[in-house]
């Protein structure tokens, strides 16, 4: 009990009652601290928020935090505005075209390969799996002007030729990650099956697939993500079936005029992501984690 | 017979196995590997792909003026964003593992991550604007800046005459010789604009001089129509409440005034002499500008600011991942021998982290190295030039205007050879790892 007591306060810095109190304090400190720091993190995303919720005429006059003192500015007219653009709309919904297969794809093949590197032996397996963790960082820069050329030879243009390059550069991570999940399920389960004669699929699709389902949802989650708020990719591929993203994008240059449609662009865009993270969260954090500690 | 379905099996795995890998092997071969060695390839020819250049790429690379900026800046990006928000990351992740709500926190700085980069880029736009009225930061900035030096009553005001001596620090004062009679001594302001007058101000009076007084009027010295600078005009109203100092020759201090509705100031009883009318620079003072952070000089740092606040969510989340799985044992057991917070967190916590934090900051070395959406969304299009970074100028080069082919493919190839060696990093460890299992 007392070396108990001695440990705890030592732990809060001190000794004696002084130390307590010193700890208790500090204590006080780092969480006013953190508090403001958490605050600081969401100011930004407070701010556009409420400016898509302001006429444009008053953005050139004073910024965003004014609407507070004058609530009855607040106006749907940005949003009503957007919802009435056609080709915005347009873009979202292409962005779920491009995002939904972009996921599955190589969720699924990733899948399939972790499963036969992690358990079927063949040879040059090894080297093979080596290979993959060598293209975990190789940038998709060094992809994009003979893909774009591949993509044209097939005639394989649009959101069909975004499925492709990114289904192929999640594919490392995917792999990578599918193959080191699986290798840590225990080595009784396979035997097991296969002494009860279960085929290899029968094995994977029973099995296999059921039992690495954590580490699917986090790297569904983790590629739809990515897919969702991609850039680059679409910029070069897309063509006209652009995504929310090369929208924006494309209407930057009109920015200093105001940011009227951007604002609540911006914010759509990020509605299902951000959903997305606070209802996986748990998943989401898994794939970051296994994609870099072990 | 045993040995012979061991065999068949294994014929059956060898196929499965295939099954299994081959496609995500055609994919990644043919949009993977087949492309980037490719674009080695590429980057020896010309702008089309048809003649062999030789390395005459990689030598333009290095000479025009644009990607000379983004081998800059991604340098820029290297040095800074990984130390930065590792060490950010790390801080945080200490000080989150002594409070209750630590969940709700790393929720909030991870939340930045969920949503597109280029979004957060224009997201900081507003943060950024180089308006104190329209933009945060500099808003903020505005709130002691204004205590310590606050806008004048007239701010902006210029001097009508060039009889007015502009003082350094922005004040004006006028020589006045004063005789037998008295003097007159006007100050005409240009540049006031009507919203500064107040409200009770009226027209400017004509003053006569008067026996050993010193007066005139301050004056908005503009009127619609035709105007005689210097000249007090219908129409051009009393500037009131301006504080006039007459300062005598030696430089003491004689008196003040204050300017009344229509302008108009008096010192009595002056002696005979010269004199020197002066008025504060505070009253012409300026409202505080504002920084340009999206400007040429600042756009990189305040990106890698963004950079911040996008990514210390990540370093977070993942170093207090280790911190989590590191043996509490050990560290109560320094504690038990006496080791202060410090000397447990610099000689306990930090070293077992070593691998956790080494991951974070090549994570993050690989993310400023390949930065391009954020580039797009914070720079205004004036500026991306200046805020330019090795990524960016790839796509710039190979897909917009014309498009260089054989220039893009050596750019890429430069980003590739940096990021070669994280590459060899990662094979060693992933060696030692699977050596271990």
């Amino acid at each position: 009990m007392t070396a108990t007591t001695a440990r705890a306060e030592s732990a809060s810095g001190g000794s004696g009652g002084g130390g307590r109190v010193q700890g208790w304090l500090r204590k006080r400190v780092v969480q006013i601290v953190l508090a403001v720091i958490a605050l600081f993190w969401l100011v930004p995303g407070i701010g556009l928020f409420v400016t898509s919720l302001r006429p444009v005429e008053s953005f050139g006059d004073n910024g965003w935090w004014s609407a507070f003192t004058h609530p009855a500015e607040f106006t749907l007219q940005n949003y009503s505005e957007f919802l009435g653009d056609a080709q915005l709309l347009r873009s979202v919904w292409n962005t779920v075209l491009i995002a939904v297969p972009a996921t599955i794809f190589p969720v699924f093949l990733a899948a399939m390969a972790g499963y036969a590197l992690a358990w079927i032996p063949f040879r040059g397996r090894d080297t093979l799996f080596l290979i993959v963790v060598a293209m975990l960082v190789v940038p998709l820069q060094m992809a994009l002007i003979p893909a774009f050329q591949i993509f044209n030879f097939l005639s394989l243009t649009g959101i069909p030729a975004v499925w492709v390059f990114h289904t192929a550069f999640g594919l490392p991570f995917a792999v990578f990650l599918m193959r080191n999940y699986y290798a840590g399920l225990p080595d009784s389960l396979m035997e097991a099956a296969r002494i009860d004669g279960a085929s290899e699929w029968t094995i994977f699709s029973k099995i296999v697939l059921p039992l690495g389902w954590p580490a699917l949802a986090s790297l569904a989650i983790f590629q739809f993500t990515w897919t969702w708020n991609d850039l680059l990719v679409a910029l070069v591929f897309a063509g006209n079936s652009r995504p929310f993203t090369v929208e924006i994008q494309n209407r930057l240059g009109e920015f200093s005029s105001g940011i009227g449609i951007i604002a609540p662009g911006v914010f759509i865009g990020a509605i299902l992501p951000v959903a997305i993270f606070f209802a996986f969260q748990r998943y989401f954090e898994a794939g970051l984690l296994g994609g870099s500690v072990k | 017979m045993a040995t012979r379905t061991e065999a068949k099996r294994r014929q059956g795995s060898r196929l499965y196995a295939a099954v299994f890998v081959l496609p995500a092997l055609v994919i990644l071969g043919a949009f993977v590997l087949y492309p980037a060695l490719k674009t080695i390839y590429d980057s020896f020819f010309g702008r089309f792909g048809e003649e062999f250049v030789g390395l005459d790429n990689y030598r333009q690379m290095f000479e025009f003026d644009r990607m000379r900026k983004a081998i800059f800046n991604s340098f820029l990006w290297t040095a800074i964003f990984p130390v930065l928000v590792t060490t950010v990351g790390l801080v945080l992740a200490v000080l989150a593992d002594k409070i209750k709500w630590k969940t709700a926190f790393k929720l909030v700085l991870f939340l930045p991550i969920a949503i597109a980069v280029m979004s957060s880029g224009i997201i900081w736009r507003l943060v950024y604007d180089a308006s104190p009225d329209l933009g945060l930061l500099n808003a903020a900035i505005n709130v002691p800046a204004s205590i310590v030096s606050p806008e004048g009553d007239y701010a902006g005001a210029v001097a009508s005459l060039d009889t007015v001596i502009i003082g350094d620090d922005g004040s004006l004062s006028q020589p006045v010789e004063v005789g037998p009679e008295g003097a007159v001594s006007n100050i005409g302001l240009l540049r006031v604009p009507v919203e500064d007058i107040s409200q009770s101000s009226v027209q400017a009076v004509i003053l006569a001089p008067k026996q050993g007084t010193i007066t005139g009027v301050v004056w908005r010295d503009t009127r619609p129509g035709a105007d005689e600078k210097g000249v007090v005009e219908p129409e051009e109203v009393g500037l009131p409440g301006i504080t006039v100092k007459l300062v005598s020759a030696d430089g003491s201090p004689v008196g003040s005034a204050t300017t009344g509705n229509d302008g108009s100031y008096e010192f009595e009883d002056v002696a005979p002499g010269t004199y020197q009318l002066e008025v504060n620079a505070s009253v012409l003072q300026e409202a505080w500008g504002g920084v340009t952070w999206l400007g040429p000089s600042l756009v990189t740092p305040a990106a890698i600011i963004v950079g911040l606040w996008i990514w210390a969510g990540f370093a977070l989340v993942v170093i207090g991942a280790g911190l989590a799985s590191l043996d509490r044992a050990v560290l109560e057991a320094a504690r038990v021998d006496g080791a202060t917070e410090w000397q447990v967190f610099r000689r306990v916590t930090l070293p077992l982290l070593g691998p956790v934090l080494g991951v974070v900051f090549v994570t993050l070395t690989i993310n400023a190295l390949k930065m391009f959406d954020l580039i797009v969304g914070i720079a205004p299009g004036s500026v991306q030039d200046d805020a330019n970074v090795i990524a960016l100028e790839m796509w710039r080069t190979a897909f917009t205007g014309l498009g260089d082919r054989g220039l893009g493919s050596a750019i890429a190839v430069f980003l590739f050879v940096l990021i070669l060696p994280i590459m060899a990093l990662n094979l060693r460890r992933f060696r030692i790892e699977e050596g271990r299992r």
